[in-house]
């Protein structure tokens, strides 16, 4: 007898696993820089000083160690909701390596130095046309699969994971736009030239978060809040509007970024307007998941990996909330490159997109290894607790620390002149970036945990494809 | 600020592109039901995986070659 048709989970598998190794490795980074500021002798070299080693941070955390959990979750996702095996798995074969190479390259160039300089899109132009092609082929795979369905309706996470793929796409393709003029070293010119160049640089940067960083992870909410829940979302109906929304009305946020700089007055005040819009679809995605639990809260009570995709839930709201407000033109005034902006990214970042990513891979690693749970789901427990006081800690440091430092910028004198220098306002943030130190060693101990669980978790089991679901009952 | 003769455009672009995709996904019937898919993502025999390894095991026939 033939074998039943199986899900491609190889690949899956893969991204699942090189996920918490690039956390790992991004996170271990954001904790060496934290060092470096409260001890800035720990910049030993040009190779290993902060400002080299702060991209590779946030290239680690966000496209290695969060892009692989998206590639892995979506391509989970979309097979398992279609009904269907992946599209091209020899091309999603090639996304894996072709990643892994461009994260690999990143990790190799940005300490030498070449960098476009642009945030986040800091990757020389070689490494932008591979990123380009493993975009395409990841663009072809995904939407080769929904072409493939055998259901009908595509299910709302594969929408979100959809929009995210297309809108990285084109956001990559325009600001990394650039007049290449050598290979080795790696060195580009931008397309574009002051004020317009920042303009298309907050236009990614800030679309990179609404589209990467919060589009693709409302796809893995939206299926495994529910399924570890077992519970149909809250509103099956708000999730087509929340998804609606925030595709219409996501692009224009991005000059908050620029505010009183020499961007013209109406585009700052336009990207203000955005900002504080888009406080409604996000809060509307907020509460349709974590009204996912209404009934069955008991829950949160013993599942671990519920409180995961809670909390992160929790911190979505907090931060989606937090970003209009700063968004506004007179907090901003306040806010503007002090740390309170680091400590709102690091709200989203650890606190919507780790948890969310973490409470899905603690879904998935059993089903992956045909185990019936997580090695152990103590450990899982610890994780939580050790992840959460570690945000805590993150987070309130820098909100004192920001608020501080604004202050203290703003100060003058009955004769106009400033109260304070620059680095007495340096030296009073000593104490806080030791908090926020403590905060992401905890952060990063909670990851070590994970792997070890996860390590506990592969040995003994055996890599399973689990069966493709018939047609006919899936209708 | 001549970039927003780029960046503009290409947001009503975007938008018309986006309405498309809408209006196609609203006559292709996909919001018909706005209640079912979220009960018909667990009709997916997801449980049985805790009863043990019954799931064939990963070998080359049903491997994708990777």
């Amino acid at each position: 007898m033939q074998s039943p048709a199986t899900y491609h989970y190889k690949v899956v598998r893969q991204f699942t696993v090189m996920t918490v190794i690039w956390g790992i490795v991004g996170m271990l980074v954001g904790v060496i820089i934290a060092a470096q500021l409260v001890w800035p002798e720990l910049n030993v070299n040009e190779y290993l000083s902060y400002g080299r080693l702060r991209p590779l941070h946030t290239n680690a955390v966000i496209f290695a160690f969060g892009g692989c959990a998206l590639f892995a979750t979506s391509y989970f996702v979309v097979q398992r909701t279609s009904h269907a095996p992946l599209f091209a798995p020899r091309l999603a074969a090639f996304t894996f390596w072709g990643w892994q190479l461009v994260i690999v390259l990143a990790a190799v160039t940005l300490p030498m130095g070449m960098t476009q300089a642009k945030e986040y899109a800091e990757l020389e132009w070689p490494i932008d046309i591979l990123i380009t092609l493993v975009w395409v082929s990841y663009a072809v795979v995904f939407f080769g699969t929904i072409v493939k369905r055998t259901v009908s309706h595509i299910y709302v996470a594969n929408w979100f994971y959809g929009a995210f793929i297309l809108a990285v796409a084109l956001l990559h393709l325009v600001n990394s736009a650039a007049i290449p003029v050598s290979l080795f070293p790696m060195k580009s010119y931008s397309a574009y030239a002051g004020v317009q160049d920042a303009m298309v640089q907050w236009w990614y940067g800030h679309n990179a978060v609404g589209f990467f960083l919060t589009a693709g992870f409302l796809g893995m909410m939206y299926y495994f809040v529910p399924k570890q829940a077992d519970r149909p979302i809250y509103s099956y109906r708000l999730s087509v509007v929340h998804f609606w929304a925030l595709i219409f009305t996501y692009m224009w946020a991005g000059p908050h970024h620029l505010h009183y700089t020499a961007l013209p007055d109406w585009t700052q005040s336009i990207g203000m307007v955005f900002s504080l819009i888009l406080l409604a679809p996000s809060w509307g995605g907020m509460i349709n998941g974590i009204m996912t639990l209404s009934g069955v809260w008991h829950k949160l009570r013993d599942d671990p990996i519920l409180k995961f995709l809670v909390t992160s839930l929790s911190f979505y709201g907090m931060s989606t909330f937090e970003g209009p407000m700063m968004s506004i033109k007179t907090v901003n005034a306040l806010s503007h490159y002090t740390d309170w902006t680091i400590g709102h990214v690091h709200s989203g970042a650890l606190g919507w997109v780790a948890m969310i990513s973490i409470g899905s891979i603690y879904y998935l690693l059993p089903r992956l290894y045909g185990k019936a749970q997580m090695h152990s789901m103590k450990a899982v427990e610890t994780h939580f607790w050790i992840a959460t006081i570690g945000i805590v800690l993150y987070i309130a440091s820098m909100w004192i620390a920001g608020v501080m430092q604004g202050l203290m910028w703003r100060a003058t004198n009955l004769d106009g002149t400033l109260t304070y220098s620059f680095v007495e306002s340096v030296k009073a943030t000593y104490p806080f970036w030791t908090i926020r130190l403590l905060g992401g060693v905890l952060f990063l101990t909670g990851m070590l945990i994970m792997a070890w669980n996860m390590f506990k978790t592969m040995a003994g089991g055996q890599t399973i494809n689990a069966p493709v679901l018939k047609a006919a009952i899936a209708h | 600020m001549d970039i927003l003769y780029l960046l503009i455009p290409l947001s009503l672009l975007l938008v018309f592109v986006i309405a498309a995709i809408f209006w196609w996904s609203l006559k292709s019937g996909q919001f018909d039901d706005l209640d079912g898919p979220g009960y018909r993502l667990f009709m997916d025999d997801d449980d049985d995986i805790s009863a043990g390894n019954q799931y064939p095991k990963e070998d080359s026939s049903n491997s994708e070659g990777v």
